[in-house]
């Protein structure tokens, strides 16, 4: 009960992380039949119908409800420290936007168990996501799933824009933010810019296929290529809004390891907002092969290739800081260092597909899977896995295993680099993607056969990580405040995990990397801004929970309205829109609640603070 | 200074022979890599000049990293605090502007090709026009200059600019001949895509839908045939002469009226399906099951492919529209009847 009703920053940041770890295992396993599937030739482990659904279901799941979240929770549990507040600028809606991600997650993966799942890609290109040629629910699961997750994505956006602008501790500029609170800045305000298009699309999609509209259908003068424009110039930015915070960690994990703090800091911070800037300038780089016309592909072919500068710049701030440094290599350092090398190569696939005319020949390839995959996986997921061994002792106050992190890193880029290594290659030799099967002797047994070795292998890696946290739990919770001794942020100066108000004095910001700054002036913590005295904090609350669950019997209700059901009573709330209204009652009867009660919240005086510090 | 010449010197070769590594690989009928055609071959030229730039690129980074790993490794009882450098503008304008140059390197070329494959060849003279239409999930290949329309092979005279242009008849699909030239999407908003290709070598090259379409979205394979002049035009005639029907009148009536319905042979049937017009000489039956005309690896002979895609269509490819045979009455023998008389029915040419 405690954890539905929560609004505490650090414990919203474990709901995430479990949510987006239980999704991003579902997501696991979807690719893992994927690769079983594609083993050998005419292989006929899954039907091509179940492989569509899997395809559409892993990419759907891994980007919405894998990354995001466990993105969300390292953010959660991290900025308010970074930056020294007591928690983020709206508890409530950091709750709420929990509960709708969860819910329209589950709405989402309902699909397997109520008649089909969506089954026209992650992309969900019309005409073959329109009721005429998918006609199961499961592409509806999709919209309104989607659009309830999506929700909580954009509340999340917005509360940590407004937490970064409004509660930095006294002295922390913006020009002092540590990196990854700069990158989650910067990622919060893609979200406020490039969820509003998916919103938009979705909508437009779900009253296609349920309210018989006609956005996309052409025999009503709909265009299916507006679809297209509309996924991708969110989609497009979208990639930005999971590799951004990748590089943000990545960004305070090697000064950390290096003992030396980052290399031409102005510059990252620049180069990031560089990269938001032109990645919502490059959208229809998806689309090259759509059609549009030589000049529109040359415009997007060179603003795409721009990308390259500041991502360069980033990579060369990276390996200069590490220069003259004394690096040590803890798990955390060992995923952030794995990470370079790793992205680099999958920075360069992307100038390469940027040349619009050779992207004639990689469009829709293995060599597109093997590129995004580098990016997505051994970018953003390297940078994940760097993160969560490096925050682990903050969040939970317990040391992981460093011996079994090491088995996690190796089984896990080993893994990654058999995987998707040789893909490149079976995109050039002519293998499309998302066909369930292919012919032999195309060339492509042997790579097809080493590539799902690799992701049986990467599996290993991530049974390993569970295994770590499963073990780790079981420890006593002794991490120090600063357990790798060398912490250079903020967070590095409160107990591990941090006491609910997380900051007992708001602390005073010196300089870039505070706590570095005070250890190297010879002082043992934080001089704090203020005076000890009775701190504020929000109360508890179950509303955001019951306002989701409107939403999620709302979605059910508009999903089925025209569904013709066997049994009279099913029939009769469905078909009238009882279901719908009684979701939506439920969730402005809750919004109503609570604007009409005044909440003052609660304090923590000072004396209890003491107890707090003993316990 | 000497020392990175000396390096660059080493990794020349290296780069070459890593291109030339890449150029002979894969099937000549399919690989990226292996061109037959001069818009493969441009945009191999492309994917060349990117990858040596993207291979320098990568490389640097890694000699960077490996010597950073390696000599600022933290030693044991190593504890004095390293200085602690804030930046330095001239390395940081240096790898500004190195990453811009390589992109206008690339940058060049690029544009040049999006604008010669951008043309509309369509009007040129002596240029053989076709019309592609996609299907869920076959290929419709109608040459207007001709007058005629065949699926699932589309037949070329070699050393002849082929002009296509593209759409789709349900979903979005996508054309690409590897060997031959990249993709182009098939749209259903009425607009027409157009591309070229061609090719001086004899031969037949494999073609695929590049653009998810449905279950069978794999298996919607094409073949494109080069051949000589005198050959395609040999073709023509042999396509446009009066349709052959099964020798058994009765099997006739029933192919008339249970297969024409959708399907054409020469001037007789319907346009829902593949025409079928010397459906025994064409090199796959469904885009997949390989008939032995060229003794390729897994094939079998033609009837026995007309068979088995006969009597379990969705078998082959899922979620095709063609009803099953079996429910339209047909029994086993005359399946086999159908299929001795359609892998009988040859071409010459």
């Amino acid at each position: 009960m405690d954890w539905l009703t929560t609004v505490d920053h650090k414990k919203i940041g474990i709901l995430y992380l479990i949510a987006g770890g239980f999704f991003f295992g579902i997501g696991g396993i979807e690719a893992i039949l994927i690769r079983l599937q594609l083993i050998k030739p005419m292989n006929d482990f899954v039907s091509a119908q179940v492989f569509n659904e899997l395809i559409t279901m892993h990419g759907t799941t891994m980007i919405f409800l894998g990354v995001m979240p466990v993105i969300f929770a390292l953010m959660n549990a991290v900025i308010p420290l970074q930056i020294g507040a007591r928690d983020v600028a709206f508890p409530f809606l950091n709750s709420l936007g929990f509960w709708t991600f969860l819910f329209g997650g589950v709405l989402l993966n309902l699909s397997w168990v109520m008649g089909g799942a969506p089954d026209a890609g992650w992309t969900a290109y019309t005409p073959l996501s329109s009721s005429t040629y998918s006609d199961s629910h499961g592409v509806d699961f999709y919209t309104i799933g989607l659009q309830i997750a999506g929700l909580g994505t954009l509340i999340g956006g917005i509360n940590f824009l407004v937490t970064i602008i409004t509660m930095r501790a006294p002295g922390m500029s913006y020009m002092r933010m540590p990196m990854f609170t700069w990158a989650s800045f910067i990622t919060s305000a893609m979200i406020l810019f490039a969820f509003p298009a998916i919103t938009v699309g979705l909508v437009l999609l779900s009253f296609d296929r349920i309210l018989d509209a006609n956005f996309f259908d052409v025999a009503a003068g709909g265009s299916p290529v507006l679809w297209q424009h509309i996924f991708w110039i969110f989609g497009h930015p979208e990639v930005y809004i999971l590799i951004l915070p990748a590089f943000g960690i990545i960004s305070d994990v090697i000064p950390t390891f290096s003992r030396k703090r980052l290399f031409g800091y102005s510059s990252m911070v620049f180069a990031t907002i560089l990269i938001a800037f032109l990645g919502f300038m490059v959208w229809a780089h998806h689309m090259f092969t759509t059609g549009l016309g030589p000049v529109a592909n040359a415009l997007f072919s060179i603003a795409t290739m721009l990308i390259a500068v500041p991502t360069g710049i980033k990579i060369f701030n990276w390996l200069f800081t590490m220069w003259g440094g004394q690096i040590s290599f803890p798990t955390a350092n060992l995923f952030a260092v794995g990470f370079i090398p790793t992205f680099v190569m999958g920075g360069v696939t992307g100038v390469m597909l940027a040349s619009a005319p050779a992207d004639y020949q990689y469009h829709d390839t293995y060599f597109v899977v093997a590129h995004f995959h580098y990016v997505i996986v051994g970018g953003l997921v390297f940078g994940l896995l760097s993160g969560l061994h490096y925050w682990w002792p903050k969040m939970f106050g317990r040391m992981l295993s460093e011996p079994i992190g090491k088995w996690t890193f190796w089984t896990f880029a080993i893994g990654f680099h058999l995987t998707f290594f040789v893909q490149h290659f079976l995109g050039l030799l002519g293998m499309q993607r998302r066909i369930v099967s292919y012919l032999p002797n195309q060339n492509f047994d042997t790579l097809n056969l080493i590539s799902t070795i690799g992701a049986l292998l990467m599996g290993v890696g991530i049974l390993l990580f569970l295994y770590n946290i499963i073990i780790t739990s079981k420890k006593p919770k002794n991490a120090k405040a600063d357990p790798w001794e060398d912490g250079r942020t903020l967070e590095w100066s409160i107990p591990s995990p941090p006491p609910e108000y997380n900051f007992k004095q708001t602390p005073l910001v010196r300089g870039i990397d505070a706590l570095w700054k005070e250890k190297m002036s010879g002082n043992k913590g934080m001089t704090p801004a203020e005076p000890v005295g009775s701190i504020h904090m929000p109360s508890p609350s179950i509303l955001p929970f019951i306002m989701s669950l409107g939403l999620f019997i709302a979605g059910l209700g508009f999903m089925f309205s025209r569904e013709g059901f066997n049994n009279s009573f099913m029939s009769f709330i469905f078909n009238n829109y009882l279901v719908l209204i009684v979701g939506l009652l439920i969730t402005f009867g809750a919004m109503i609640t609570r604007s009409l009660i005044d909440d003052p919240g609660y304090h923590i005086e000072p004396e209890d603070q003491e107890e707090e510090e003993k316990a | 200074m000497m020392k990175r010449w000396q390096a660059l010197k080493r990794l020349l070769p290296l780069l070459a022979m890593f291109s030339l590594l890449l150029s002979g690989c894969g099937r000549e009928d399919l690989s990226v890599l292996n061109p037959q055609g001069p818009v493969a071959e441009g945009q191999l030229g492309l994917i060349t000049i990117s990858i040596s730039i993207m291979a320098l690129v990568v490389v640097v980074v890694f000699v960077i990293a490996a010597y950073v790993l390696i000599k600022f490794r933290r030693k044991p009882g190593q504890n004095e605090v390293p200085v602690q450098v804030e930046g330095n503008h001239k390395l940081e304008i240096i790898w500004t502007a190195i990453p811009l140059l390589l992109v206008i390197v690339l940058a060049v070329p690029t544009i040049q090709k999006v604008f010669a494959y951008g043309e509309d060849k369509w009007n040129e003279e002596g240029v053989l026009q076709v019309e592609v239409t996609g299907h869920q999930f076959w290929w419709e290949f109608s040459y207007p200059q001709y007058d005629i329309t065949t699926a699932q092979e589309l037949l070329m005279p070699v050393d002849r600019e082929v002009a296509l242009r593209l759409r789709t008849a349900d979903v979005l699909h996508s054309f690409w001949v590897p060997s031959l030239a990249g993709k182009t999407d098939t749209n259903p908003d009425g607009s027409i895509n157009h591309m070229s290709l061609s090719t001086g070598n004899p031969g037949t090259y494999i073609g695929k839908c590049a653009e998810l379409c449905g279950q069978s979205h794999g298996y919607m394979e094409f073949r494109v045939k080069a051949v000589e002049a005198e050959q395609f035009d040999a073709w023509v005639e042999a396509f446009k002469a009066p349709a052959v029907l099964p020798e058994d009148s009765q099997l006739a009536e029933k192919f008339r009226t249970n297969c024409l319905s959708c399907h054409a042979v020469g001037d007789q049937g319907g346009f829902l399906g593949p025409n079928l017009t010397g459906i025994g000489s064409r090199e796959t039956i469904a885009g997949i099951l390989l008939n032995d005309i060229n003794g390729a690896k897994g094939s079998s002979p033609v009837k026995d492919n007309l068979v088995q895609w006969l009597s379990e269509p969705q078998e082959v490819k899922p979620g095709n529209t063609m009803p099953d045979p079996k429910e339209l009455g047909f029994s086993d023998e005359e399946i086999e009847q159908i299929a001795d008389y359609l892998a009988n029915y040859k071409l010459d040419y």
